[in-house]
Protein backbone atom coordinates (compact mmCIF):
# COMPACT_ATOMS: atom_id res chain seq x y z
CA UNK A 1 0.00 0.00 0.00
CA UNK A 2 2.89 2.27 0.96
CA UNK A 3 5.22 1.48 -2.35
CA UNK A 4 1.18 2.47 -4.17
CA UNK A 5 1.41 5.62 -2.36
CA UNK A 6 5.11 6.93 -3.41
CA UNK A 7 4.57 5.22 -6.62
CA UNK A 8 1.33 7.61 -6.90
CA UNK A 9 3.57 10.43 -6.07
CA UNK A 10 6.17 9.58 -7.84
CA UNK A 11 4.20 9.92 -11.06
CA UNK A 12 2.58 13.03 -10.57
CA UNK A 13 3.49 16.00 -12.08
CA UNK A 14 5.76 18.32 -10.28
CA UNK A 15 4.33 21.21 -9.62
CA UNK A 16 6.23 24.61 -10.23
CA UNK A 17 5.71 28.00 -8.37
CA UNK A 18 3.88 30.39 -10.79
CA UNK A 19 3.95 33.80 -11.82
CA UNK A 20 0.52 35.34 -12.79
CA UNK A 21 1.11 38.68 -15.07
CA UNK A 22 -1.97 40.31 -16.49
CA UNK A 23 -1.63 41.52 -20.02
CA UNK A 24 -3.20 45.01 -20.35
CA UNK A 25 -4.06 45.17 -24.40
CA UNK A 26 -5.25 41.19 -24.65
CA UNK A 27 -7.08 40.99 -21.76
CA UNK A 28 -5.48 38.16 -20.58
CA UNK A 29 -3.56 36.82 -17.85
CA UNK A 30 -0.72 34.70 -18.41
CA UNK A 31 0.94 32.25 -16.09
CA UNK A 32 4.56 31.02 -16.13
CA UNK A 33 5.73 28.36 -14.23
CA UNK A 34 9.48 29.24 -12.76
CA UNK A 35 11.29 26.42 -13.16
CA UNK A 36 11.10 26.00 -16.73
CA UNK A 37 10.67 30.14 -17.67
CA UNK A 38 8.18 29.29 -19.73
CA UNK A 39 4.06 30.11 -20.02
CA UNK A 40 1.71 27.22 -19.09
CA UNK A 41 -1.86 29.16 -19.56
CA UNK A 42 -3.05 31.82 -20.54
CA UNK A 43 -6.30 32.92 -19.09
CA UNK A 44 -8.87 35.03 -20.78
CA UNK A 45 -10.05 37.53 -18.22
CA UNK A 46 -11.96 41.45 -18.32
CA UNK A 47 -11.49 44.66 -20.08
CA UNK A 48 -7.81 45.82 -19.72
CA UNK A 49 -6.43 43.44 -16.73
CA UNK A 50 -3.86 45.95 -14.38
CA UNK A 51 -3.49 45.40 -10.76
CA UNK A 52 -3.21 41.89 -9.54
CA UNK A 53 -2.86 40.09 -5.88
CA UNK A 54 -3.59 36.82 -4.68
CA UNK A 55 -5.55 36.79 -1.06
CA UNK A 56 -3.73 35.32 1.83
CA UNK A 57 -4.21 31.61 0.92
CA UNK A 58 -3.72 31.72 -2.49
CA UNK A 59 -7.17 30.63 -3.01
CA UNK A 60 -8.33 33.58 -4.92
CA UNK A 61 -6.50 35.78 -7.84
CA UNK A 62 -7.89 39.18 -7.64
CA UNK A 63 -7.67 41.34 -10.99
CA UNK A 64 -8.23 44.56 -11.62
CA UNK A 65 -10.45 44.54 -15.03
CA UNK A 66 -10.13 48.38 -15.58
CA UNK A 67 -12.13 48.57 -18.53
CA UNK A 68 -14.75 46.22 -17.24
CA UNK A 69 -15.27 48.54 -14.15
CA UNK A 70 -14.91 45.33 -12.09
CA UNK A 71 -12.08 43.78 -9.67
CA UNK A 72 -12.50 40.05 -10.74
CA UNK A 73 -11.93 37.01 -8.16
CA UNK A 74 -10.68 34.11 -10.19
CA UNK A 75 -10.10 30.34 -8.65
CA UNK A 76 -6.37 29.84 -9.90
CA UNK A 77 -6.47 26.24 -10.29
CA UNK A 78 -8.91 26.09 -12.41
CA UNK A 79 -8.73 29.74 -13.77
CA UNK A 80 -12.38 29.89 -13.98
CA UNK A 81 -13.83 33.42 -12.94
CA UNK A 82 -15.76 33.13 -9.93
CA UNK A 83 -17.90 36.00 -9.78
CA UNK A 84 -16.89 40.05 -9.59
CA UNK A 85 -16.63 42.72 -7.20
CA UNK A 86 -18.25 46.14 -7.13
CA UNK A 87 -15.13 48.56 -7.69
CA UNK A 88 -16.10 51.58 -8.78
CA UNK A 89 -15.46 52.94 -12.05
CA UNK A 90 -12.01 52.30 -13.70
CA UNK A 91 -10.24 50.40 -10.87
CA UNK A 92 -6.37 50.30 -12.08
CA UNK A 93 -4.16 49.17 -8.67
CA UNK A 94 -5.56 47.64 -5.71
CA UNK A 95 -3.92 46.65 -1.84
CA UNK A 96 -5.37 43.70 0.17
CA UNK A 97 -6.05 44.67 3.82
CA UNK A 98 -4.21 42.15 6.28
CA UNK A 99 -7.15 41.33 7.36
CA UNK A 100 -7.77 39.40 3.93
CA UNK A 101 -11.21 40.74 3.58
CA UNK A 102 -10.92 44.24 2.36
CA UNK A 103 -9.58 45.81 -1.21
CA UNK A 104 -8.50 49.08 -1.22
CA UNK A 105 -8.98 50.53 -5.26
CA UNK A 106 -7.60 53.30 -6.35
CA UNK A 107 -10.39 54.06 -9.31
CA UNK A 108 -8.28 55.99 -11.65
CA UNK A 109 -11.18 58.43 -13.54
CA UNK A 110 -13.10 59.15 -10.38
CA UNK A 111 -10.43 60.43 -8.29
CA UNK A 112 -11.95 58.07 -5.13
CA UNK A 113 -10.27 55.18 -3.63
CA UNK A 114 -13.11 52.53 -2.69
CA UNK A 115 -13.16 49.90 0.37
CA UNK A 116 -14.53 46.63 -0.77
CA UNK A 117 -15.72 43.68 1.44
CA UNK A 118 -14.63 40.65 -0.75
CA UNK A 119 -16.78 38.52 1.31
CA UNK A 120 -19.97 40.39 1.76
CA UNK A 121 -18.92 41.62 -1.50
CA UNK A 122 -20.39 45.15 -0.58
CA UNK A 123 -18.65 48.67 -0.75
CA UNK A 124 -18.16 49.68 2.56
CA UNK A 125 -16.54 53.06 1.96
CA UNK A 126 -16.05 55.71 -0.77
CA UNK A 127 -13.03 58.12 0.04
CA UNK A 128 -12.10 61.41 -2.08
CA UNK A 129 -9.25 61.52 -3.13
CA UNK A 130 -6.54 63.54 -5.68
CA UNK A 131 -6.74 63.42 -9.21
CA UNK A 132 -6.02 59.92 -10.97
CA UNK A 133 -5.08 57.69 -7.50
CA UNK A 134 -2.81 54.97 -8.87
CA UNK A 135 -0.44 53.41 -5.66
CA UNK A 136 -1.98 51.97 -3.19
CA UNK A 137 -0.28 50.34 0.36
CA UNK A 138 -1.50 49.35 3.29
CA UNK A 139 0.63 49.56 6.27
CA UNK A 140 1.60 45.64 7.97
CA UNK A 141 -0.99 46.49 11.36
CA UNK A 142 -3.34 47.66 8.72
CA UNK A 143 -3.96 50.82 10.49
CA UNK A 144 -3.02 52.69 7.24
CA UNK A 145 -3.73 52.96 4.32
CA UNK A 146 -2.17 55.22 1.43
CA UNK A 147 -3.47 56.22 -1.89
CA UNK A 148 -1.19 58.48 -4.17
CA UNK A 149 -2.40 60.52 -6.85
CA UNK A 150 -0.58 61.18 -10.20
CA UNK A 151 -2.05 64.62 -10.98
CA UNK A 152 -2.16 65.81 -7.75
CA UNK A 153 1.30 64.87 -6.69
CA UNK A 154 0.38 63.59 -3.09
CA UNK A 155 0.37 60.63 -1.09
CA UNK A 156 -3.00 60.72 1.09
CA UNK A 157 -2.81 59.17 4.41
CA UNK A 158 -6.07 56.93 5.45
CA UNK A 159 -7.29 55.59 8.68
CA UNK A 160 -8.55 52.38 8.27
CA UNK A 161 -10.83 52.40 11.16
CA UNK A 162 -12.74 55.62 10.11
CA UNK A 163 -12.25 55.34 6.23
CA UNK A 164 -11.44 59.04 6.45
CA UNK A 165 -7.91 60.63 4.96
CA UNK A 166 -5.83 62.37 8.06
CA UNK A 167 -2.94 63.55 5.97
CA UNK A 168 -1.62 64.41 2.72
CA UNK A 169 1.68 64.74 1.64
CA UNK A 170 3.24 65.97 -1.17
CA UNK A 171 5.68 64.30 -3.47
CA UNK A 172 7.52 64.77 -6.59
CA UNK A 173 5.80 64.57 -9.72
CA UNK A 174 3.34 62.07 -11.16
CA UNK A 175 3.39 59.58 -8.00
CA UNK A 176 2.71 56.12 -8.99
CA UNK A 177 3.63 52.92 -6.35
CA UNK A 178 3.46 53.35 -2.69
CA UNK A 179 4.94 50.47 -0.35
CA UNK A 180 5.24 50.58 3.36
CA UNK A 181 8.92 49.39 4.78
CA UNK A 182 10.76 48.40 7.93
CA UNK A 183 8.00 47.37 9.78
CA UNK A 184 5.98 50.25 8.58
CA UNK A 185 7.89 52.72 9.81
CA UNK A 186 8.88 54.08 6.48
CA UNK A 187 6.65 55.22 3.44
CA UNK A 188 8.22 55.08 0.24
CA UNK A 189 6.42 56.65 -2.91
CA UNK A 190 7.86 56.69 -6.71
CA UNK A 191 7.59 59.31 -8.81
CA UNK A 192 7.18 58.74 -12.25
CA UNK A 193 8.10 62.39 -13.82
CA UNK A 194 10.25 63.27 -11.07
CA UNK A 195 12.34 60.47 -11.40
CA UNK A 196 12.58 59.69 -7.76
CA UNK A 197 11.72 57.75 -4.80
CA UNK A 198 10.59 59.69 -1.47
CA UNK A 199 11.07 58.30 1.80
CA UNK A 200 8.41 59.37 4.54
CA UNK A 201 8.57 58.46 8.21
CA UNK A 202 5.20 57.30 8.83
CA UNK A 203 4.80 58.73 12.44
CA UNK A 204 5.66 62.37 11.30
CA UNK A 205 4.54 61.33 7.59
CA UNK A 206 7.94 63.96 6.86
CA UNK A 207 9.77 63.66 3.94
CA UNK A 208 13.35 61.64 4.98
CA UNK A 209 15.20 60.71 2.05
CA UNK A 210 14.93 61.20 -1.54
CA UNK A 211 16.47 58.97 -3.84
CA UNK A 212 17.79 60.06 -7.62
CA UNK A 213 18.32 57.54 -10.65
CA UNK A 214 20.81 58.25 -13.41
CA UNK A 215 21.80 55.66 -16.21
CA UNK A 216 24.91 56.10 -18.34
CA UNK A 217 23.85 56.61 -21.62
CA UNK A 218 20.43 56.96 -21.19
CA UNK A 219 18.46 60.26 -20.96
CA UNK A 220 17.31 61.64 -17.91
CA UNK A 221 13.86 62.13 -19.31
CA UNK A 222 13.73 58.45 -19.91
CA UNK A 223 14.05 57.42 -16.43
CA UNK A 224 10.88 57.27 -14.69
CA UNK A 225 10.73 54.72 -11.71
CA UNK A 226 6.88 52.98 -11.37
CA UNK A 227 6.95 49.86 -9.55
CA UNK A 228 9.22 48.53 -7.14
CA UNK A 229 9.63 46.30 -4.58
CA UNK A 230 11.37 45.30 -1.10
CA UNK A 231 13.05 42.22 0.06
CA UNK A 232 11.71 40.60 2.76
CA UNK A 233 14.33 42.11 4.88
CA UNK A 234 14.17 44.97 3.88
CA UNK A 235 18.06 45.46 2.57
CA UNK A 236 17.28 45.93 -0.90
CA UNK A 237 14.95 47.69 -3.10
CA UNK A 238 14.37 47.07 -6.67
CA UNK A 239 12.85 50.12 -9.04
CA UNK A 240 11.27 49.69 -11.98
CA UNK A 241 12.64 53.20 -14.40
CA UNK A 242 9.89 52.43 -17.12
CA UNK A 243 11.05 54.08 -20.40
CA UNK A 244 15.08 53.59 -19.54
CA UNK A 245 14.25 49.69 -19.28
CA UNK A 246 16.47 49.64 -16.58
CA UNK A 247 15.54 47.85 -13.05
CA UNK A 248 17.89 50.10 -10.51
CA UNK A 249 19.20 48.22 -7.38
CA UNK A 250 18.97 50.49 -4.15
CA UNK A 251 20.49 49.52 -0.81
CA UNK A 252 17.33 50.59 1.21
CA UNK A 253 19.51 51.21 4.53
CA UNK A 254 22.07 53.80 2.72
CA UNK A 255 19.13 54.02 -0.16
CA UNK A 256 22.44 54.14 -2.82
CA UNK A 257 21.94 53.05 -6.01
CA UNK A 258 23.99 49.69 -6.16
CA UNK A 259 23.56 48.30 -9.89
CA UNK A 260 21.29 49.16 -12.90
CA UNK A 261 19.97 46.07 -15.01
CA UNK A 262 19.02 46.16 -18.13
CA UNK A 263 15.88 44.50 -18.99
CA UNK A 264 12.82 44.70 -21.52
CA UNK A 265 10.97 47.98 -23.00
CA UNK A 266 8.83 50.19 -20.61
CA UNK A 267 9.15 48.11 -17.28
CA UNK A 268 6.22 48.47 -14.84
CA UNK A 269 5.96 46.37 -12.11
CA UNK A 270 7.43 42.67 -10.98
CA UNK A 271 7.13 39.63 -8.73
CA UNK A 272 9.49 37.88 -6.62
CA UNK A 273 9.81 33.85 -6.31
CA UNK A 274 9.17 32.53 -2.48
CA UNK A 275 13.41 32.79 -1.67
CA UNK A 276 13.43 36.37 -3.22
CA UNK A 277 16.02 34.64 -5.49
CA UNK A 278 14.54 35.86 -8.79
CA UNK A 279 12.72 39.02 -9.82
CA UNK A 280 10.22 38.69 -12.53
CA UNK A 281 9.53 42.31 -14.39
CA UNK A 282 6.49 43.43 -16.40
CA UNK A 283 7.92 44.56 -19.72
CA UNK A 284 4.94 47.12 -21.44
CA UNK A 285 5.81 47.65 -24.95
CA UNK A 286 8.21 44.47 -25.44
CA UNK A 287 5.43 42.14 -24.08
CA UNK A 288 7.66 40.51 -22.18
CA UNK A 289 9.34 39.64 -18.46
CA UNK A 290 12.08 39.45 -17.67
CA UNK A 291 13.85 37.38 -14.91
CA UNK A 292 16.33 38.59 -12.45
CA UNK A 293 18.52 36.60 -10.38
CA UNK A 294 18.59 38.69 -7.39
CA UNK A 295 21.87 37.51 -5.93
CA UNK A 296 24.06 37.98 -8.74
CA UNK A 297 22.02 41.15 -10.19
CA UNK A 298 22.03 39.87 -13.52
CA UNK A 299 19.25 39.25 -16.38
CA UNK A 300 18.40 35.44 -16.98
CA UNK A 301 15.97 35.82 -19.20
CA UNK A 302 13.27 37.17 -20.95
CA UNK A 303 9.85 35.24 -21.33
CA UNK A 304 6.94 36.16 -23.94
CA UNK A 305 3.94 36.78 -22.59
CA UNK A 306 0.96 38.82 -24.17
CA UNK A 307 0.58 42.03 -25.02
CA UNK A 308 1.48 44.81 -22.89
CA UNK A 309 2.04 43.44 -19.56
CA UNK A 310 1.15 45.11 -16.67
CA UNK A 311 0.95 44.06 -13.09
CA UNK A 312 2.59 40.43 -11.47
CA UNK A 313 2.04 38.47 -8.59
CA UNK A 314 3.66 35.17 -7.05
CA UNK A 315 1.77 31.94 -6.78
CA UNK A 316 3.22 29.19 -4.49
CA UNK A 317 1.91 25.87 -5.60
CA UNK A 318 3.46 23.79 -2.51
CA UNK A 319 2.64 25.35 0.81
CA UNK B 1 59.63 12.60 -31.14
CA UNK B 2 58.05 12.84 -34.60
CA UNK B 3 60.08 15.06 -37.17
CA UNK B 4 56.73 16.89 -38.46
CA UNK B 5 56.25 17.38 -34.74
CA UNK B 6 59.57 18.88 -33.61
CA UNK B 7 59.21 21.01 -37.07
CA UNK B 8 55.45 22.39 -35.77
CA UNK B 9 56.63 23.04 -32.54
CA UNK B 10 59.97 24.79 -33.54
CA UNK B 11 57.75 27.20 -36.06
CA UNK B 12 55.70 28.08 -33.31
CA UNK B 13 58.64 28.51 -30.85
CA UNK B 14 59.95 30.80 -33.70
CA UNK B 15 56.14 32.55 -34.14
CA UNK B 16 56.32 33.49 -30.02
CA UNK B 17 59.78 34.67 -29.67
CA UNK B 18 59.06 36.86 -32.76
CA UNK B 19 55.35 37.84 -30.91
CA UNK B 20 57.23 38.34 -27.49
CA UNK B 21 60.46 40.08 -28.78
CA UNK B 22 57.38 42.94 -30.71
CA UNK B 23 55.74 44.40 -27.65
CA UNK B 24 54.13 47.12 -30.03
CA UNK B 25 52.24 44.67 -31.89
CA UNK B 26 50.84 43.23 -28.54
CA UNK B 27 49.74 46.21 -27.85
CA UNK B 28 48.65 47.39 -30.70
CA UNK B 29 46.26 44.24 -31.44
CA UNK B 30 44.94 44.90 -27.56
CA UNK B 31 44.57 48.31 -28.11
CA UNK B 32 42.49 47.92 -31.32
CA UNK B 33 39.88 46.48 -29.87
CA UNK B 34 39.73 48.32 -26.95
CA UNK B 35 39.09 51.25 -28.72
CA UNK B 36 36.29 49.71 -29.95
CA UNK B 37 35.23 48.62 -27.19
CA UNK B 38 35.22 51.52 -24.97
CA UNK B 39 34.60 54.31 -27.81
CA UNK B 40 32.65 52.84 -30.48
CA UNK B 41 30.32 51.22 -28.44
CA UNK B 42 29.92 53.72 -25.82
CA UNK B 43 28.49 55.68 -28.88
CA UNK B 44 26.48 53.35 -30.72
CA UNK B 45 25.10 52.05 -27.13
CA UNK B 46 21.45 53.46 -27.71
CA UNK B 47 21.32 53.49 -31.78
CA UNK B 48 21.21 49.54 -31.73
CA UNK B 49 18.23 49.17 -30.12
CA UNK B 50 16.66 46.43 -28.74
CA UNK B 51 16.11 42.70 -29.61
CA UNK B 52 16.53 39.47 -28.21
CA UNK B 53 18.30 36.82 -30.37
CA UNK B 54 19.71 33.38 -30.11
CA UNK B 55 22.38 32.96 -28.36
CA UNK B 56 21.02 35.67 -26.16
CA UNK B 57 17.88 34.66 -23.60
CA UNK B 58 17.26 38.34 -22.58
CA UNK B 59 18.51 41.86 -23.65
CA UNK B 60 22.13 42.67 -23.68
CA UNK B 61 24.19 45.87 -24.07
CA UNK B 62 25.45 46.49 -27.04
CA UNK B 63 29.27 46.18 -25.48
CA UNK B 64 28.40 42.84 -24.31
CA UNK B 65 26.88 42.66 -28.10
CA UNK B 66 30.64 43.51 -29.98
CA UNK B 67 32.97 41.42 -27.82
CA UNK B 68 32.69 38.24 -29.78
CA UNK B 69 33.16 40.43 -33.17
CA UNK B 70 36.02 42.04 -31.45
CA UNK B 71 37.30 38.77 -30.62
CA UNK B 72 36.93 38.07 -34.19
CA UNK B 73 38.57 41.24 -34.92
CA UNK B 74 41.86 40.25 -33.16
CA UNK B 75 42.21 36.87 -34.94
CA UNK B 76 41.81 38.54 -38.47
CA UNK B 77 44.31 41.19 -37.86
CA UNK B 78 46.74 38.69 -36.29
CA UNK B 79 45.76 36.17 -39.39
CA UNK B 80 46.34 38.73 -41.58
CA UNK B 81 49.81 39.63 -39.92
CA UNK B 82 50.93 36.58 -39.10
CA UNK B 83 50.54 34.95 -43.05
CA UNK B 84 51.85 37.99 -44.88
CA UNK B 85 54.80 38.10 -42.59
CA UNK B 86 55.37 34.95 -44.96
CA UNK B 87 55.75 37.57 -47.88
CA UNK B 88 58.53 39.12 -45.51
CA UNK B 89 60.29 35.47 -44.53
CA UNK B 90 60.23 35.09 -49.01
CA UNK B 91 61.93 38.32 -49.03
CA UNK B 92 64.54 37.43 -46.19
CA UNK B 93 65.21 34.16 -47.72
CA UNK B 94 63.90 32.31 -44.58
CA UNK B 95 61.16 30.97 -46.35
CA UNK B 96 63.32 29.18 -49.07
CA UNK B 97 65.17 27.46 -45.85
CA UNK B 98 61.89 26.40 -44.25
CA UNK B 99 60.53 24.91 -47.54
CA UNK B 100 63.48 23.10 -48.41
CA UNK B 101 62.50 21.16 -45.28
CA UNK B 102 61.99 17.27 -46.21
CA UNK B 103 58.25 17.95 -45.13
CA UNK B 104 55.53 17.99 -46.80
CA UNK B 105 54.63 21.24 -47.95
CA UNK B 106 50.98 21.47 -46.42
CA UNK B 107 52.47 20.61 -43.07
CA UNK B 108 54.83 22.94 -43.07
CA UNK B 109 52.04 25.98 -43.87
CA UNK B 110 49.67 24.26 -41.36
CA UNK B 111 52.21 24.49 -38.65
CA UNK B 112 52.85 28.05 -39.40
CA UNK B 113 48.93 28.32 -39.34
CA UNK B 114 48.89 26.93 -35.75
CA UNK B 115 51.92 28.95 -34.61
CA UNK B 116 49.46 32.21 -35.73
CA UNK B 117 46.36 30.91 -33.90
CA UNK B 118 48.89 30.06 -31.06
CA UNK B 119 49.24 33.99 -30.81
CA UNK B 120 45.93 34.87 -31.75
CA UNK B 121 44.65 32.97 -28.59
CA UNK B 122 46.90 34.80 -26.06
CA UNK B 123 45.38 37.85 -27.15
CA UNK B 124 42.01 37.08 -27.57
CA UNK B 125 42.29 35.98 -23.86
CA UNK B 126 43.86 38.97 -22.68
CA UNK B 127 41.48 41.14 -24.42
CA UNK B 128 38.69 39.01 -22.69
CA UNK B 129 40.48 39.75 -18.92
CA UNK B 130 40.55 43.46 -20.17
CA UNK B 131 36.74 43.40 -21.06
CA UNK B 132 35.98 41.49 -17.98
CA UNK B 133 37.91 44.73 -16.04
CA UNK B 134 35.39 46.86 -17.50
CA UNK B 135 32.71 44.39 -16.02
CA UNK B 136 31.36 42.94 -19.50
CA UNK B 137 31.66 39.25 -18.54
CA UNK B 138 30.28 35.65 -19.74
CA UNK B 139 28.61 32.99 -18.39
CA UNK B 140 32.61 30.98 -17.23
CA UNK B 141 32.25 27.69 -18.86
CA UNK B 142 32.15 30.20 -21.81
CA UNK B 143 35.41 30.66 -21.76
CA UNK B 144 36.32 27.59 -21.63
CA UNK B 145 34.27 26.42 -24.36
CA UNK B 146 35.56 29.15 -26.80
CA UNK B 147 38.85 27.07 -26.61
CA UNK B 148 38.44 25.06 -29.63
CA UNK B 149 35.98 27.60 -31.60
CA UNK B 150 38.85 29.87 -31.33
CA UNK B 151 41.38 27.35 -32.73
CA UNK B 152 39.28 26.99 -35.58
CA UNK B 153 37.93 30.40 -36.72
CA UNK B 154 42.07 31.14 -35.64
CA UNK B 155 43.05 28.76 -38.68
CA UNK B 156 40.07 29.82 -41.13
CA UNK B 157 41.12 33.45 -40.74
CA UNK B 158 45.24 32.75 -41.14
CA UNK B 159 44.71 29.86 -44.47
CA UNK B 160 42.97 33.30 -45.68
CA UNK B 161 46.00 35.28 -44.96
CA UNK B 162 48.45 32.72 -46.12
CA UNK B 163 46.17 32.45 -49.34
CA UNK B 164 46.38 36.14 -49.83
CA UNK B 165 50.29 35.96 -48.97
CA UNK B 166 50.56 33.42 -51.87
CA UNK B 167 50.08 36.26 -54.50
CA UNK B 168 51.16 38.84 -52.86
CA UNK B 169 55.56 40.08 -54.15
CA UNK B 170 56.10 42.59 -51.59
CA UNK B 171 55.05 43.65 -48.01
CA UNK B 172 54.26 47.09 -48.92
CA UNK B 173 51.01 45.72 -50.80
CA UNK B 174 49.78 44.89 -46.95
CA UNK B 175 48.25 48.11 -46.90
CA UNK B 176 46.11 46.86 -50.08
CA UNK B 177 44.94 44.44 -47.97
CA UNK B 178 44.17 45.84 -45.60
CA UNK B 179 41.73 48.05 -47.37
CA UNK B 180 40.23 45.52 -49.53
CA UNK B 181 40.08 42.31 -47.15
CA UNK B 182 40.31 43.15 -44.11
CA UNK B 183 38.23 46.43 -44.07
CA UNK B 184 35.14 45.03 -45.97
CA UNK B 185 35.14 41.94 -44.00
CA UNK B 186 34.68 43.28 -40.70
CA UNK B 187 32.35 45.95 -41.56
CA UNK B 188 30.07 43.51 -43.67
CA UNK B 189 29.57 40.97 -41.06
CA UNK B 190 27.63 40.53 -37.75
CA UNK B 191 30.70 41.67 -35.70
CA UNK B 192 29.58 45.01 -35.16
CA UNK B 193 25.46 44.57 -35.99
CA UNK B 194 23.23 42.08 -35.92
CA UNK B 195 21.92 40.51 -39.26
CA UNK B 196 18.31 41.90 -38.54
CA UNK B 197 19.49 45.35 -37.64
CA UNK B 198 21.72 45.45 -40.99
CA UNK B 199 18.60 44.03 -43.19
CA UNK B 200 16.91 47.39 -42.03
CA UNK B 201 19.21 49.83 -43.30
CA UNK B 202 20.13 47.08 -46.81
CA UNK B 203 19.13 43.97 -47.79
CA UNK B 204 22.22 43.24 -50.04
CA UNK B 205 24.15 43.92 -47.01
CA UNK B 206 22.65 41.72 -45.35
CA UNK B 207 23.09 39.15 -47.66
CA UNK B 208 26.39 39.74 -48.04
CA UNK B 209 27.21 39.58 -43.93
CA UNK B 210 25.51 36.23 -44.27
CA UNK B 211 27.19 34.65 -46.57
CA UNK B 212 30.83 36.50 -44.91
CA UNK B 213 33.20 33.77 -43.88
CA UNK B 214 33.75 36.06 -40.65
CA UNK B 215 30.71 36.43 -39.65
CA UNK B 216 30.57 32.81 -39.29
CA UNK B 217 33.83 32.97 -37.42
CA UNK B 218 32.01 35.77 -35.22
CA UNK B 219 28.51 33.80 -34.47
CA UNK B 220 30.65 30.20 -33.51
CA UNK B 221 32.68 32.62 -31.20
CA UNK B 222 29.11 34.58 -30.15
CA UNK B 223 27.06 31.03 -29.57
CA UNK B 224 30.54 29.16 -27.49
CA UNK B 225 30.68 31.96 -25.58
CA UNK B 226 27.02 30.98 -23.99
CA UNK B 227 27.61 27.25 -24.40
CA UNK B 228 26.16 26.36 -27.51
CA UNK B 229 27.37 25.34 -30.99
CA UNK B 230 26.09 27.22 -33.92
CA UNK B 231 26.37 24.74 -36.45
CA UNK B 232 26.11 26.35 -39.90
CA UNK B 233 28.68 28.61 -38.65
CA UNK B 234 30.76 25.76 -37.69
CA UNK B 235 30.25 23.75 -41.20
CA UNK B 236 31.19 27.35 -42.78
CA UNK B 237 34.17 27.92 -40.41
CA UNK B 238 35.39 24.53 -41.14
CA UNK B 239 34.55 24.46 -45.07
CA UNK B 240 36.11 27.66 -45.94
CA UNK B 241 39.28 26.40 -43.71
CA UNK B 242 39.44 23.54 -45.98
CA UNK B 243 39.39 25.54 -49.13
CA UNK B 244 41.51 28.47 -48.37
CA UNK B 245 44.34 26.25 -46.80
CA UNK B 246 43.89 23.77 -50.14
CA UNK B 247 44.35 27.22 -52.28
CA UNK B 248 47.11 28.26 -50.67
CA UNK B 249 49.05 25.01 -50.68
CA UNK B 250 48.58 25.21 -54.20
CA UNK B 251 49.45 28.60 -54.09
CA UNK B 252 52.70 28.14 -52.86
CA UNK B 253 53.78 25.02 -54.48
CA UNK B 254 56.28 26.19 -57.27
CA UNK B 255 55.11 24.20 -60.20
CA UNK B 256 51.74 24.73 -60.71
CA UNK B 257 50.34 27.75 -58.04
CA UNK B 258 51.25 31.36 -57.78
CA UNK B 259 54.85 31.14 -56.67
CA UNK B 260 55.72 30.76 -60.20
CA UNK B 261 54.01 33.74 -61.44
CA UNK B 262 55.27 35.89 -58.44
CA UNK B 263 58.90 34.74 -59.78
CA UNK B 264 58.56 36.12 -63.27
Amino acid sequence: MRALAILLLTAMPLQADEVWVTNEKDDTVSVIDIETLEVTRTLEVGQRPRGITFSKDYSRLYICASDSDAVQVMDPITGKILHELPSGEDPEQFVLHPDDTHLYIANEDDAITTVVDTKTRRVIAQIDVGIEPEGMAVSPDGKIAITTSETTNMAHWINTETQEIYANTLVDQRPRHAEFAKNGTELWVSAEIGGTISIFDVASQAETAKINFAIKGVHQDRIQPVGFRLNADNTRAFVALGPSNHIAVVDAQTYEVLEYILVGRRVWHMAFNADETKLFTTNGISGDVTVIDTTTLKALKSIKVGRYPWGAAFRPTTQ
Amino acid sequence: MNAALIAMLAIIRREMLRFVGQRSRFLAALVRPLVWLVVFAAGFRAALGLSIMPPYQTYITYEVYIIPGLCGMIQLFNGMQSSLSLVYDQEMGSMRLLLTSPLPRWWLLFSKLVAGVCVSLLQVYAFLIIAALFGITFPVFGYFLILPFLILSGLMLGALGMLLSSTIKQLENFAGVMNFVIFPMFFMSTALYPLWKMAESSQILSTICAWNPFSHAVELIRFALYGQVNMIALSVVVATFVVFMWASVIGYDPARGMMRKKAR
